[in-house]
């Protein structure tokens, strides 16, 4: 669990697209459902972002999750008072890595193997690049992150070569905590 | 019992119909016989300025009343929650490594692990917020018209507000409404009828001006059926026999509001039902342009009748809607080039509608016509400003598509509508794998491209 910083006018703005993007008005959210979101069939790994938003084994996304998984993009603080006790928010340097490493690792068993990088070159290169080309970035990519020269990347590995600010695109103000949102924006749309 | 009911019956019927000729006089007086002769009494127009003044007060408490309880009022266009400037692939990926803890600028263009976030970010900025699918959802606003289907507020609104809005209804749906019906009624009836009897008539000029008054007037009066508040601007460069008039598609009203001001050939397929029996109606007094609905799909046939229309400069323009499709009227989608390739000069014109008095788009996946119809006559008014843009041929070396790029941009910045590139249809198919391939092209030449100059040096 992670703290999520949304002001309640982003909220209601993110369950608009919420329900528009659930068209059966069914309260979740399924794989086809991200479908009409015509620019994510433009993006070269626009299937592995949308398996980001569900859980290993769920086949269904409700908007809690939905947010968790968006807050991620949130810029990070610079100065954070890391306490002991409270969780990671879920825009620290540290869940970004975690969320970019998760949509490597596709079979989520903790490492990046060739195979999957191989996997996703070849999504985010297409037809542009011949087979030797790709395996010989892979391979570089790999020479250069493996520290422990297991032949696959850790999420440690992972961490020491991904940068300190991965850009944030979104802005998304002042703090309420997630739940009491949400609870009072379903109780006022059903009234 | 019974004669208990019976002078109350008498009074009843006595009433009602002195209401009926009350009402059917005012109608004729005020609207119908303007609308036959072209002229306006300027009641229309003192209405919509009186909205406007009610609307802004509304507004303005809701605003108090959301400042009073400390909350953030959900306002479209300021609460952005993507901030963003458009910069190229190259530009943003070099950006997320150039923060990275032990870079060299020299290998900047080797594949960095990192640089899937740049897919990731945009992929997920799409998820919250992308271009095109929110020009098929109609337009939010940013005030309140007291309609509820177009406000978010709304559990901010005082005791005031909602008699307000309760007494907005009543006017709208017990007035107005079958007002509206009523002219739509004798509107398209007169039509029909009209054109039928013209049919009977011998070809000729007396025909044709006939048929020229008796479309213009019923037009008109369907204008009047939805309290249309139209503004014609630059109306020298109306559209000529022989050319073909050219408009952004909000909705199948843009129809009524081009034909209410001159007389065009309409271009469709032919429908069954009330529609069907509308359209063979019209066509018996001028020659439009139906089609089966087999002959749609053969391109040549489509192409061949419309440039034989145009090349009759006895016939009238030709009006199209080339986007194909209905968009919510903030932006202009690709134009489909077959109307382009014909030769013959293009007339666009813009349309664009005022937001703030009802919502003209038309989202078919969402209401069928009928609906959408009582929708609209349900609304206070229907305001819109109609652009006729000069002339515009196709230029030598110029292909059809390029001219139809040319003359969509001309349209959109006339009526402050966006220019994109996105196909209308593509709300209904799925996106073709090009723009996917444009992608990996920009990201493969990055990456890629100076390997090919590593190896030749």
């Amino acid at each position: 669990m992670f703290l999520i910083s949304v002001s309640a006018a982003h909220l209601l703005r993110l369950y608009e697209r919420f329900q528009f993007l659930d068209k059966d008005n069914r309260g979740h959210l399924r794989p086809e459902d991200f479908e009409a979101v015509l620019e994510l069939s433009e993006n070269p790994i626009g299937d592995r972002i949308v398996e980001a938003f569900f859980k290993p084994g769920q086949e269904t996304v409700d908007f809690p999750s939905f947010v968790r998984v968006l807050a991620h993009f949130r810029p990070t603080e610079k100065n954070r008072n890391r306490d002991k006790g409270q969780p990671d928010p879920a825009n620290s340097r540290t869940r970004k890595l975690k969320f970019a490493f998760r949509l490597y690792d596709r079979d989520r068993d903790g490492k990046i193997s060739r195979a999957e990088l191989l996997q996703v070159l070849r999504e985010m290169l297409g037809m542009q690049v011949t087979e030797e080309q790709l395996q010989s970035i892979a391979e570089r990519a790999i020479q250069e992150a493996d520290l422990d020269k297991d032949g696959a990347i850790s999420f440690d590995e992972f961490r020491k070569v991904g940068p300190l600010e991965l850009g944030s695109a979104f802005i998304l103000l002042t703090v309420r905590h997630l739940n009491d949102e949400v609870s009072s924006l379903s109780y006022w749309r059903s009234g | 019992m019974e004669l208990f009911f019976n002078p109350f019956d008498n009074l009843l019927c006595i009433l009602l119909g002195i209401s009926f000729t009350v009402w059917f006089t005012l109608l004729l007086v005020f609207i119908i016989v303007p609308a036959i002769f072209g002229v306006s009494f300027g009641i229309r127009r003192l209405y919509m300025k009186t909205l406007l003044k009610i609307f802004e007060w509304a507004t303005l408490r809701i605003e108090r009343g959301a400042k009073e309880k400390n909350h953030h009022l959900y306002k479209p266009y300021s609460n952005a929650i993507i901030a963003k400037e458009p910069t190229s692939l190259e530009e943003e990926i070099k950006e997320i490594r150039r923060s990275g803890s032990n870079k060299d600028l020299d290998s900047a263009s080797e594949f960095e692990m990192s640089d899937i976030f740049y897919f990731a970010r945009r992929g997920v900025e799409s998820i919250m917020d992308d271009e095109v699918t929110k020009r098929f959802s109609a337009e939010e606003l940013e005030s309140w018209n007291l309609l509820t289907r177009s406000n978010y507020n709304f559990h901010y609104i005082s005791l005031r507000l909602t008699v307000l809005w309760g007494l907005g209804l009543l006017i709208r749906y017990g007035i107005l409404l079958p007002l509206r019906v009523t002219l739509a009624f004798t509107g398209v009836g007169l039509l029909v009828f009209l054109t039928s009897l013209i049919g009977l008539l011998p070809n000729g000029r007396m025909k044709n001006l006939l048929s020229e008054k008796v479309h213009l007037m019923c037009y008109r009066i369907c204008v009047r059926a939805l309290t249309a508040i139209i503004t014609y601007h630059d109306s020298e460069n109306k559209p000529k026999n022989g050319g073909i008039c050219v408009a952004n598609h909000t909705s199948p009203i843009d129809v009524i509001i081009l034909a209410s001001d001159g007389c065009y050939a309409m271009v469709g397929q032919i429908h069954g039902g009330l529609m069907g029996v509308i359209q063979r109606s019209m066509v018996k007094a001028c020659p439009h342009i139906w089609f089966e609905r087999s002959e749609v799909k053969d391109r040549h046939l489509v192409a061949k009748r419309l440039s034989d229309h145009v090349q009759d400069k006895s016939k009238l323009p030709i009006l199209i809607f080339p986007e194909g499709t209905c968009i919510n009227n903030t932006s202009v989608m690709m134009f489909k080039k077959g109307s382009f390739d014909i030769g013959a000069t293009v007339y666009p014109v813009a349309i664009k509608y005022d937001p703030r008095f009802g919502d003209a788009f038309w989202n078919s996946s969402k209401f069928g016509m009928v609906n959408y119809l009582l929708r609209m006559m349900s609304s206070w008014a229907i305001v819109c400003s109609v652009w006729y843009l000069p002339p515009m041929s196709r230029e030598g070396g110029e292909d059809a598509v390029q001219f139809a790029n040319r003359v969509k941009a001309a349209i959109a910045r006339k009526g402050g509508l966006v220019d994109l590139l996105w196909d209308g249809g593509l709300k209904r198919e799925k996106v073709k794998d090009t723009f996917k391939e444009e992608q990996q092209k920009l990201y493969s030449k990055m990456l890629v491209g100076t390997q090919e100059d590593r190896s030749r040096s």
